[in-house]
């Protein structure tokens, strides 16, 4: 019964950062409908600030203080996020506000790391908090106990802001309807500046209050991004009491899960989030989303259309170039082709449901890495030949696709790209923890192509032709009435389902086809390595397929596989550099701010400038 | 007070207002005429600069307000009071007068909440009742009435009688008279002449975005072609 006790209070203690993470990027999300995903960093960034004020200054004052004081300077930085980063995108479409959160987050880890160095910090402890009381006879550090008086007063105090100032009033006006305060002579722009420092100084002082229970580290950023997703979607967006009930559960969840089930703690969080989200969409104590009032950046997109004859012969060269490679150049050429092959189907595929469907995802690692690991596994455990495992590979992937695309379309917009992440973390960890069958970390080794295969030059031929299929399989698709139906869905699924269009059928085809294509890339890439790793699931897998399909251009038909030629073409030469995050970080978000149609839309302004390429007669 | 000048609006490449010019003076009412998708509220709205117009510009007591943040036009002793209500239906009644609370202004009056529950005493009832469970005609109260509570010295009524029920389009009438006879100066579109009749003293007929009539209520009445032209009696 003590250590029950004992349990519960570690649970509550925990949710106390959780909830001031998660309450700051429920409330900017609330009001300005960005889904923050630099909110983790500026989680890290309040740790580091935080541990390097308490240095300085001494004794209990000082510790308090540096908490606070962290939390403002975290808020400071978020203002200068904000009016640098966010106010030119605000009309964007929600991708592109994601990808410039997203280059955020690579920019604060370097700066993090140049700062502050690699290593990990540990924190101090709280000055007279530093034993323990007992309880029933188990220990329970006075630091967890002030953590968790602090936290409700946290929570009063922001539900007091929020509903009897003045502040909170027009907070929630603008919430519903940011024109018409600002018509009301609210002068906006600062409102959601003010919201946004005040969403991440609770991010910082959620990072600096854990100190003395988690110190600092170069991975927390991410590490808490997951967990705050999942409390925000459990507890409703925009919903305050929702993130603390949410913090509470999933934090208790998590103590127990390690004592009773050690095996599974990272998985349960995403089961109890899928199961809240099956029986109510918009999470305990969320009102239904409407989809943000987003514009759109830069000209409006043009109708597709099949490529002119200069484009098809541009490309005709390429492939006969690509196809002619083994001949004329060496073993490494060869094999990073290949690899980049691999990668632009898996970006193509995504870029597929992303551009005609309008469906982010954030989890399409699951069908590339759920497509090698199927591979893997039928090859150790059922000695199936290569043929037969890269057929396979695709169906399970597919398989998965019907199943999870079934559950994530119930919802949309933000909820479906959260359950989309979800379900990437949730196969992600059934292959990190499940290690007798997976491997665990150790992953899965000697899956190897077919003797007649086994040759570089062989294998790069069979990706190679399945790869170009495949693209021009997806881009054939899009071309069809299928690929109709995917815009109509995605403009007005509303109109589209009045026309006799079954929206979600279509979305759900559209996903599966995804999933089948990057299931095949990922059978592709078991063999090319030989072995297959948990990373390949990763959340971090699934975004660097987003960032290429945004860099390549989301708007355009080619995109997807142009961006991830481009970049994993350059990865290897980008990752020397010590700073390189700092680096692609920064352009990803002067791209999202300066150059919204992507590598292939500046290429095709430039070639119609040029006059290399027809202008179309309704752009003109 | 207000001057509309050469004003051309686009929603992306569709020309929406074409060369609009009137004025309103001062503690006038001028009614904007025209059917449904004449471009009346485009005309409301770019005189808020919530649409931008391209060229032309809006004087407003002999300032150029043209390209101003809406937030700061509406600072400036404009009110707009559009015409889907867009009350927040999530706060309750006081709490929409807030949001539309700003500090007194010079010559105008500074309207309570007292006040405004005088002018529309429906409203005061349901003081705190959430905006979603108010009727059409308490809605539409509620948006003139948080307008109002910005202390405003001109304001653009887009349709206030536009799905209302008879006796409170009556009662709506009244009211703009009131603030009329308070020193207000009033811009209300309208798609027929029988509310307009009651209230205005000029009137612009708009079609097609374009600037068909501008003159006194009397003038209209004199050329019943016109009236018959572009408005349904």
């Amino acid at each position: 019964m003590g250590l029950f006790i004992a349990q519960i209070l570690t649970g509550l203690a925990n949710a106390g950062a959780l909830f001031m993470v998660a309450s700051g990027l429920s409330l900017i999300f609330g009001v300005t409908r960005v889904v923050n995903f630099a909110h983790g960093s500026f989680y890290m960034l309040g740790a580091y600030v935080g541990y390097s004020l308490m240095q300085v200054l001494p004794g209990m004052v000082g510790f308090w203080g540096a908490i606070l004081l962290a939390g403002i300077i975290v808020g400071l930085i978020g203002v200068i996020v904000e009016i640098c980063v966010l106010r030119p995108v605000y009309s964007a479409p929600e991708l592109f506000q994601l990808v410039a959160t997203f280059g955020v987050i690579l920019v604060i880890q370097d700066l993090v790391l140049m700062i502050w160095g690699p290593q990990d910090l540990l924190g101090p402890r709280a000055p007279g908090l530093k034993g323990v009381i007992r309880i029933m006879g188990e220990p329970v550090p006075q630091y967890d106990i002030a953590l968790i008086v602090i936290t409700p007063f946290v929570a009063f105090a922001l539900w007091y802001l929020i509903t009897k100032t003045r502040v909170g009033t027009l907070v929630r006006a603008a919430t519903q309807d940011r024109e018409m305060v600002s018509a009301l002579g609210v002068n906006q722009a600062w409102l959601f500046t003010g919201v946004f420092f005040l969403g991440c100084a609770l991010a910082g002082l959620g990072g600096a209050l854990q100190l003395p229970k988690g110190g600092a580290d170069l991975l927390m950023d991410f590490t808490i991004l997951g967990s705050v997703f999942v409390v925000v979607v459990i507890g409703g967006m925009g919903s305050l009491p929702g993130a603390y009930l949410a913090a509470v559960i999933i934090s208790v969840l998590n103590v127990f899960g390690v004592t009773y089930a050690p095996q599974s703690t990272l998985v349960l969080m995403f089961v109890v989030m899928v199961v809240v989200l099956m029986f109510r969409p918009f999470g305990l104590l969320g009102k239904e989303e409407v989809a943000g009032e987003h514009g759109q950046v830069g000209e409006p997109e043009r109708p597709i259309k099949p490529a002119g004859n200069r484009i098809r012969l541009l490309v005709a060269a390429g492939l006969v170039i690509l196809g002619l490679l083994p001949l004329y150049s060496g073993n490494f050429a060869v094999v990073l082709v290949t690899d980049i092959l691999i990668f632009c189907l898996f970006a193509a595929s995504l870029h597929f449901m992303l551009g005609q469907g309008g469906l982010v995802s954030f989890g399409h690692a699951a069908f590339f890495g759920g497509g090698a690991y199927a591979a893997a596994l039928f090859v150790t455990y059922a000695d199936t030949p290569m043929e037969l495992a890269l057929v396979l590979a695709p169906i399970c992937a597919g398989l998965a696709a019907i199943i999870i695309g079934w559950v994530c379309l119930r919802s949309t917009g933000v909820y479906f790209a959260m359950l989309t992440l979800a379900f990437g973390q949730l196969l992600w960890s059934l292959a990190f923890q499940w290690g007798d069958v997976t491997g665990g970390d150790d992953g899965l080794v000697n899956i190897w192509p077919s003797d007649w295969a086994s040759d570089n030059s062989v294998y790069y031929y069979i990706a190679f032709f399945l790869c170009t299929g495949g693209i021009l399989l997806l881009r054939q698709a899009a071309h069809a009435p299928f690929g109709y139906a995917m815009r109509a869905a995605r403009d007005s699924a509303r109109q589209a389902e009045a026309m006799g269009i079954n929206t979600k059928r279509v979305q759900l085809v559209a996903f599966t086809f995804a999933g089948i294509m990057a299931g095949l890339a990922g059978g592709l890439f078991v063999f090319s390595k030989g072995s297959i790793f948990p990373n390949e699931l990763e959340t971090a897998r699934s975004f660097d397929a987003l960032i290429v399909v945004f860099l390549g251009g989301v708007k355009t038909l080619s995109g997807g596989w142009v961006g991830a030629a481009f970049f994993e073409g350059i990865k290897d030469y980008l990752t020397r550099f010590e700073y390189w995050r700092l680096a692609l970080g920064l352009s990803i978000i002067i791209v999202v701010i300066l150059g919204p149609e992507g590598i292939v839309g500046s290429l095709r302004k430039a070639g119609e400038r040029f006059g290399l390429l027809k202008v179309p007669e309704d752009a003109k | 007070m207000l001057e509309v000048k050469g004003v051309n609006s686009f929603y992306g490449k569709a020309h929406v207002l074409n060369d609009m010019n009137f004025d309103v003076s001062a503690g006038t009412v001028v009614a904007l005429l025209g059917r449904n998708g004449a471009g009346k509220t485009t005309t409301m709205k770019s005189i808020m600069q919530m649409v931008r117009p391209r060229s032309g510009s809006v004087i407003y007591k002999g300032q150029d307000i043209t390209n101003w943040p809406s937030h700061k036009v509406a600072r400036n002793g404009l009110g707009y009071v559009p015409e889907e209500r867009r009350i927040f239906t999530q706060l309750t009644v006081l709490e929409n007068l807030e949001v539309g609370r700003q500090p007194p202004r010079d010559g105008c009056t500074t309207w309570t909440d007292q006040m405004v529950f005088d002018l529309f005493p429906n409203l005061a009832e349901r003081r705190n009742n959430r905006g979603k469970a108010l009727s059409g005609g308490e809605q539409q109260m509620l948006t003139i009435a948080r307008t109002l509570m910005g202390n405003p010295s001109f304001i653009l009524l887009d349709e206030p009688s536009e799905g209302i029920a008879p006796v409170i389009v009556e009662q709506m009438a009244r009211v703009i008279l009131q603030l009329k006879s308070e020193g207000l100066t009033v811009l209300l579109s309208e798609q027929n002449l029988h509310f307009a009749q009651a209230v205005a003293d000029g009137v612009v007929i708009i079609e097609h975005g374009t600037q068909k009539f501008v003159g006194t209520l009397a003038e209209l009445q004199a050329q019943p072609d016109i009236r018959d032209q572009y408005l349904s009696v």
